[in-house]
């Protein structure tokens, strides 16, 4: 078992804050009408985004899916800066032209969430190989959700990647429901690990509420694939307690199944309780670490809000280098 | 591959050999460049068109791919983002539709919505042949309708070489389409720093009377279609495109205030296709040079037939060029 330090633990405990905050603020701001075409919300999640970015280096890649605040608040974007790309306004990560789907910072080693369910896997593997190509010692990583676990182009990056023992390594951050479809009424076989092993992969099937496991994990995968050992794939059981998007009045599951995640196996309540017991914080520092949270979420709000649209006049910017057509 | 071999083909190349002799030069310069895709390592491809290169460059640069074309096209993409320049060789462009969301929303949109440049060919043999409805479609509409793709479609092995390495040093998603049945024709190249430009056309034949306009494989009909006309008296220019996006629409333009009476030939089916365009745009800019309607030649709105005499038939001829012309010239 990983144990983190008292400021990691500390660090990635207030990021969970932060990512659970932001999407309960985002969303009641969508509901309102600030977010244009939705959102789709995390909260639930926190501890699979923060487990695997706290494992990787600041210029390790992520590629992810169309729920991706939660990875790219832990990638370490600031709430700022994704709270404005959510109303997208020029400030924001993509400059407003991506939307809470497409938030990116490819500098930066963000290379995009994804309205396409399982293309980022696809983004993730070919970073890997360029990686690999230009002999850089990182590693890349593609987030897919479980309904991505059923679309073909997710195991022909998965089998390319375990051929070319690429440095990727595949986070299937599993929510349980593919929309309003349960994981287990589509997934043949039933266990995401084992499926995946048979494409020759190391393959885990872990605990994503359980924030150093979540590291544990991604840290050896890391390791293995920094070292020429190839890919590997960890599906990390969690729950969102929203629906797929925001205002979605769901009949598919209880609000039993829902309290149950709620009460017993919420992340940050988990990880508050190890905290405690480890004596790195108070009660007090806990509820001080939750008011400091909830002031950046709300300068992320009046940021994103005063923040200018992105000019009308840039609508056909930046499609193509204009230079094809250059006489060299 | 022997020495003897190479001068040969640097003196009177084929297209294919035109295409690897692009693709090492700006390998040799950009160690960023490699090529992936199906039977490239041994068999050079399946019209020869990386042959000698694994031998040459090593097996990381290029890299035998499983038939996974979503994963070929994403794989070269990330990689591109990361800043390789990678050629992902999807053999036939009828396999592409297998990796159409990797190219359409994916590599072309990455640069708009992320301000990060895609530099990342896609190589395939395009157009009509022998191989029946699933490896000689005419997908040209489909990529250059979408906006962050480039796309060639040269017809010389002299433009194929100066295409490609235009696409090599610049940063765009380019659809690199080599018409099959052109694999085996040979012409002059020229040398390391000569670049066709995209964008802009070429006079394969001069004209006093009338333009066809046309791309790829069709331009050996045109110019077969002009040769005879010339023997009956009309002298039609015959004009290459060479790539689709973008497109010269300046000479496009030229040709209709020039002459008036245009006949635009490839091999995709008609209803919405790059003809459609061509003809629309002319007609916009220029309605009063014309002297009647733009004449469009394309193939049937059918799957392409594997018996060659239904094959042949679904595509414009060089008689039915030829009447085409004549048409124009009564305007």
């Amino acid at each position: 078992m990983v144990e983190l330090d008292k400021q990691k633990a500390l660090a990635a405990l207030r990021q969970m804050m932060l990512i659970r905050d932001f999407e309960e603020t985002a969303d009641k701001l969508c509901l309102r009408g600030k977010v244009p075409g939705g959102m789709h919300n995390s909260s639930g999640q926190e501890a699979v985004a923060v487990g695997v970015l706290s494992a990787l280096q600041p210029d390790d890649v992520i590629a992810t899916t169309h729920r991706s605040h939660h990875h790219t608040l832990a990638k370490g974007f600031s709430a700022k800066s994704v709270m404005a790309e959510l109303f997208a306004k020029s400030t924001g990560v993509s400059g407003g032209r991506g939307g809470s789907m497409h938030l990116a910072g490819v500098e930066r080693g963000h290379f995009g969430g994804n309205g396409i369910v399982g293309a980022g896997v696809g983004i993730a593997m070919g970073a890997a190989l360029g990686i690999q190509q230009l002999k850089d010692k990182k590693v890349s990583v593609g987030f897919v959700g479980d309904g991505g676990m059923n679309t073909g182009r997710t195991w022909e990056s998965i089998n390319l990647a375990t051929i070319w023992k690429l440095p990727l390594i595949i986070i299937c951050d599993n929510n349980q429901y593919a929309v309003e479809t349960f994981v287990g009424d589509v997934t043949g076989g039933g266990d995401l690990a084992k499926r995946a092993s048979g494409f020759g992969l190391p393959s885990f099937n872990i605990n994503g509420q359980d924030v150093e496991e979540v590291i544990k994990y991604t840290a050896q995968a890391r390791e293995r694939a920094i070292s020429g050992g190839g890919p590997t794939f960890i599906n990390a059981l969690t729950y969102r307690y929203y629906g797929h998007n925001v205002g979605e009045k769901g009949l598919y599951r209880t609000q039993e199944e829902i309290s149950e995640w709620r009460t017993s196996k919420d992340p940050i309540d988990l990880y508050t309780g190890v905290v405690l017991e480890r004596k790195f914080a108070t009660q007090a520092e806990i509820d001080h670490m939750r008011a400091s949270v909830r002031e950046e979420i709300e300068e992320a709000v009046t940021f994103a809000e005063s923040s200018p649209e992105p000019s009308i006049t840039t609508i056909t910017q930046g499609v193509d280098s204009g230079k094809l057509g250059v006489q060299l | 591959m022997s020495t003897e071999t190479r001068t040969k083909a640097n003196t009177n190349p084929t297209y294919s050999e035109a295409f690897q002799s692009g693709v090492r030069e700006e390998m040799t310069r950009n160690k960023g460049i490699f090529i992936l895709g199906t039977d490239l390592v041994e068999r050079g491809g399946h019209f020869a068109q990386v042959k000698g290169i694994a031998q040459e460059f090593g097996e990381d640069r290029v890299k035998d791919s499983p038939i996974s074309e979503a994963a070929m096209v994403a794989a070269g993409m990330g990689a591109a983002m990361y800043g390789c320049h990678p050629i992902v060789d999807l053999n036939f462009i009828d396999f592409s539709f297998g990796a159409m969301d990797e190219i359409i929303n994916q590599a072309a949109k990455i640069r708009f919505m992320f301000n990060k440049p895609v530099p990342l060919v896609i190589r395939a043999t395009s157009g009509v042949a022998l191989g029946g409805a699933h490896h000689c479609n005419s997908l040209e509409a489909f990529f250059a309708h979408t906006a962050g793709l480039s796309l060639a479609v040269p017809s010389t092995p002299m433009d194929v070489k100066g295409l490609i390495k235009t696409a090599l040093r610049n940063e765009d998603p380019v659809i690199f389409l080599m018409h099959k049945k052109l694999s085996g024709i040979r012409g002059e190249i020229k040398g390391d720093d000569y670049f066709v430009p995209f964008g802009k056309a070429a006079t394969i034949k001069t004209g006093k009377d009338a333009a066809i306009i046309s791309y790829g494989y069709s331009v050996v009909t045109a110019a077969k279609a002009a040769a005879a006309l010339e023997l009956e008296g009309i002298s039609v220019e015959v004009i290459d495109l060479r790539t689709l996006f973008p497109l010269d629409t300046d000479a496009i333009n030229e040709a209709v205030k020039k002459f008036g009476r245009i006949v635009v030939v490839d091999e995709a089916p008609v209803f919405g296709s790059i003809t459609a365009e061509i003809a629309a745009t002319a007609t916009e800019a220029n309605f009063a040079s014309l002297k009647g309607p733009i004449v469009r030649l394309g193939a049937a709105r059918a799957p392409l037939s594997a018996n060659p005499a239904m094959a042949e038939a679904a595509i414009p001829s060089v008689d039915l060029i030829s009447a085409a012309v004549k048409k124009v010239m009564k305007y």
